[in-house]
């Protein structure tokens, strides 16, 4: 083994080497599609976070536009506070609507935005007044169940739960 | 002369613990010794780096020549992985996430951990062997005489050439990993070839699982070619020195390896 | 670096008083011995007696315990690694069974000292090699691997990469060990030829008595890390010193007993007849 060949071969085997961890990189990861640009701080309040991790998704019309940064509870009116950064490039009203929705039946639970019509619009530090909480599946059974005993008792109970299911 | 009250309980239980003792305090100056030996090696790494044809030549050695071993055996994980994942997975009606699956294990753990155990056992053992039959032939003892630093000549561009080398196995495990899940997978079960991707690009984190697997190949890297070195250097220069160093070689690191592994998956991956 | 410039009368190697012991057990005590310069010096004795730990202890690869170990007038263990690395590349040493660099050609391990010390143009060198390599008869041997070389080749032409960087002292460990008789006197005649044609100083470390008295200038006899005899080939050949007398001479039994001490053969009969009975 003379040392050219040698040399071709270390060539070679490094070349692959960082051509896997691109195709790692590019193709396997999210690295294409992460934002790598500037963000904003938003913060929103929930009744029921669900199963909403940080790191989750922040979407609005089903792109992803922001990562969910910190999920504490607040001491004072025990509510989650959920704290979030959001690409620069995208700018949401004043009265935008936080949800907390899933993806899929049994997939991840992540933060969908719904933008209102005011003119104004959030700025770095704001927080977001109008959000619904997750909904929870045995707050959902013992809706119906009660629905159900209501309707058969005869009363129309006609209790729209506090809770609106927004699909 | 050994005669019968040699054997009395008593004195079995104190040859017992004088052992268990000399044996504890030998490892740990053997300990202390590899240490001083790990600084050593950077301090003389100048050679290797200057001269980079030596670490050249050696990561053709250790590199190139690992690299059957672990394609094959990515090839073979990565297709472990497809069928296996398929038959949990499919019983949820979630045989969607089987990217998911095989590309997170493969990335944050069976990459680097397996490519690293197999480069221990392949690498690693030669590595070893090689520098202890030249000490056992008195190369090394030449090399002194002939006012070349051995360190710097002989180990320094083998401990470089296997960090080098280590993350881009673990890579390229990997990545032969999500090609037979890929195989397995969607050609020949028929998951769909559409979600098996896109699933996969949408849950894999270039931050937290790439680039952590990368430093934990790193680190592999580094203890494996420190052990390797450093038992090969420190090997009885007889026949069955050398082997015994070879047999820890191979035996220490797969288990610092372990350790190591359960060490930075807990640093890393606390949050989630 | 050099204390002070040496003249020519004074001896190349001196070991004044030098004590070394491994741990507790005394290797070498109260040794001293010159090597004058151009001279070919053999340490004689059984194996095992701190022949090789002499060497070492003039190459700077141990430390005396006390005494001094001086080389061209400098102090060996006093030098700091600049000081031994500039004096090891004016010393050659041929290790038993010659330690060749497997890895490497013939070619290559004798150029490997002046790759690494000089910056000599590859030209320069292959000239050089060449020469050395002549000089041992093997020339025509520089492209083999060391694996392919015979056991006596193999010492030729680490003889020729000790003598890469004509050193002006050369230093032999058992270089007759294992040698067809050709071969024997083959490194016989190299090694005097050698050593006079650099102007250079040996020292033979060796239990080979034939071939070294053949070719050396003076002899130290050593037994149990101590010098028992010293003198000239003639000298030693005529002494009387009994252990010296034995060796010379191959004599089974001597000073160098041929029973490892055990208990009188016949009282142990006796036990074993009587513990029958």
């Amino acid at each position: 083994m003379n040392r050219t060949t040698i040399d071709l071969w270390v060539g070679i085997f490094v070349a692959i080497g960082l051509g896997s961890l691109l195709f790692l990189a590019l193709k396997v990861g999210n690295l294409a599609s992460s934002n790598v640009g500037e963000t904003y701080h938003l913060v929103a309040k929930f009744d029921n976070i669900g199963g909403l991790k940080v790191r989750g998704a922040i979407k609005s019309a089903g792109v992803v536009v922001g990562r969910v940064t910190e999920i504490h509870l607040d001491p004072q009116e025990y509510v989650a506070v959920v704290g979030m950064q959001i690409d620069s490039r995208y700018k949401f009203s004043r009265d935008t609507f936080a949800t907390i929705n899933t993806s899929g039946l049994l997939g991840e639970q992540y933060i969908g935005l719904d933008v209102g019509g005011d003119s104004e619009t959030l700025k770095g530090g704001d927080t977001i007044k109008k959000t619904q909480s997750a909904v929870v599946l045995e707050k959902l059974i013992s809706q119906f169940m009660f629905n159900k005993a209501a309707d058969d008792s005869g009363t129309s109970s006609s209790s729209s739960s506090s809770s609106n299911i927004k699909k | 002369m050994p005669d019968a009250s040699d054997n009395t309980l008593g004195n079995k239980l104190n040859r017992f613990l004088t052992n268990l003792g000399a044996g504890v305090t030998s490892r740990i100056w053997r300990l202390g010794f590899a240490c001083r030996f790990f600084l050593e090696i950077f301090l003389q790494s100048g050679t290797a780096l200057r001269r980079f044809n030596l670490t050249i030549r050696e990561i053709y050695f250790t590199g190139v020549l690992s690299l059957i071993i672990i394609l094959v055996s990515g090839l073979f994980v990565g297709m472990v992985l497809g069928l296996q994942g398929y038959d949990t997975l499919q019983r949820y009606g979630s045989s969607d996430a089987l990217g998911v699956l095989v590309s997170l294990s493969l990335v944050r753990e069976l990459g680097p951990v397996v490519a690293a155990l197999l480069f221990a056992s392949r690498a690693g053992s030669a590595i070893t062997a090689e520098i202890g039959l030249m000490k056992a032939t008195e190369q090394l003892s030449a090399m002194e005489m002939m006012a070349v630093n051995p360190i710097a000549r002989v180990v320094a561009p083998r401990f470089w050439a296997g960090v080098i080398s280590m993350p881009l196995l673990a890579a390229l495990f990997s990545a032969m990993g999500i090609f037979g899940g890929y195989l397995i997978g969607v050609q020949l079960i028929g998951v769909d070839e559409g979600s098996f991707w896109s699933q996969m690009q949408a849950s894999v984190d270039f931050r937290e699982d790439i680039i952590n697997g990368v430093i934990k190949s790193f680190v592999f890297g580094l203890i494996i070619s420190w052990i390797a070195v450093f038992e090969g250097y420190d090997a009885e220069p007889t026949a069955e020195g050398v082997s015994g160093a070879t047999t820890r070689t191979v035996v220490t690191s797969s288990l610092a390896i372990l350790a190591a592994d359960f060490i930075l998956t807990a640093l890393m991956f606390r949050g989630l | 670096m050099a204390s002070a410039s040496p003249t020519v009368d004074e001896p190349l190697v001196k070991l004044s008083d030098v004590n070394f012991a491994y741990g507790s057990r005394p290797i070498l005590t109260g040794i001293n011995m010159t090597i004058p310069r151009g001279k070919v010096v053999a340490i004689m004795g059984s194996s095992g007696c701190g022949k090789t730990t002499t060497l070492r202890l003039i190459g700077g690869q141990l430390r005396p315990i006390s005494g001094e170990v001086q080389v061209n007038g400098q102090m060996v263990h006093a030098l700091d690694s600049t000081g031994l690395y500039d004096l090891r590349r004016r010393m050659g040493m041929l290790f038993q069974f010659g330690a060749l660099f497997t890895d490497m050609s013939v070619y290559d391990n004798v150029a490997f000292q002046m790759r690494e010390h000089t910056d000599l143009p590859e030209p320069l060198i292959h000239d050089l090699v060449m020469m050395k390599l002549h000089s041992v008869g093997l020339r025509g041997a520089h492209d083999l691997m060391p694996s392919e070389l015979s056991g006596g080749m193999a010492r030729r032409v680490a003889l020729a990469r000790a003598v890469a960087l004509d050193p002006m002292l050369i230093m032999y460990d058992e270089p007759f060990a294992g040698l067809d008789p050709i071969s024997l006197s083959i490194i016989g005649e190299l090694i005097r030829r050698l050593n006079d044609a650099l102007g250079a100083s040996s020292i033979i470390v060796t239990h080979d008595v034939q071939e070294s008295l053949k070719i050396v200038d003076y002899v130290y006899f050593v037994s149990a890390g101590k010098i028992v005899a010293e003198g000239t080939a003639e000298e030693i050949k005529a002494s009387k010193t009994p252990y010296v007398h034995q060796f010379i001479w191959g004599e089974a039994d001597g000073p160098v007993p041929f029973q490892y001490p055990a208990r009188s053969y016949g009282e142990e009969m006796m036990e074993r007849i009587s513990g029958r009975a």
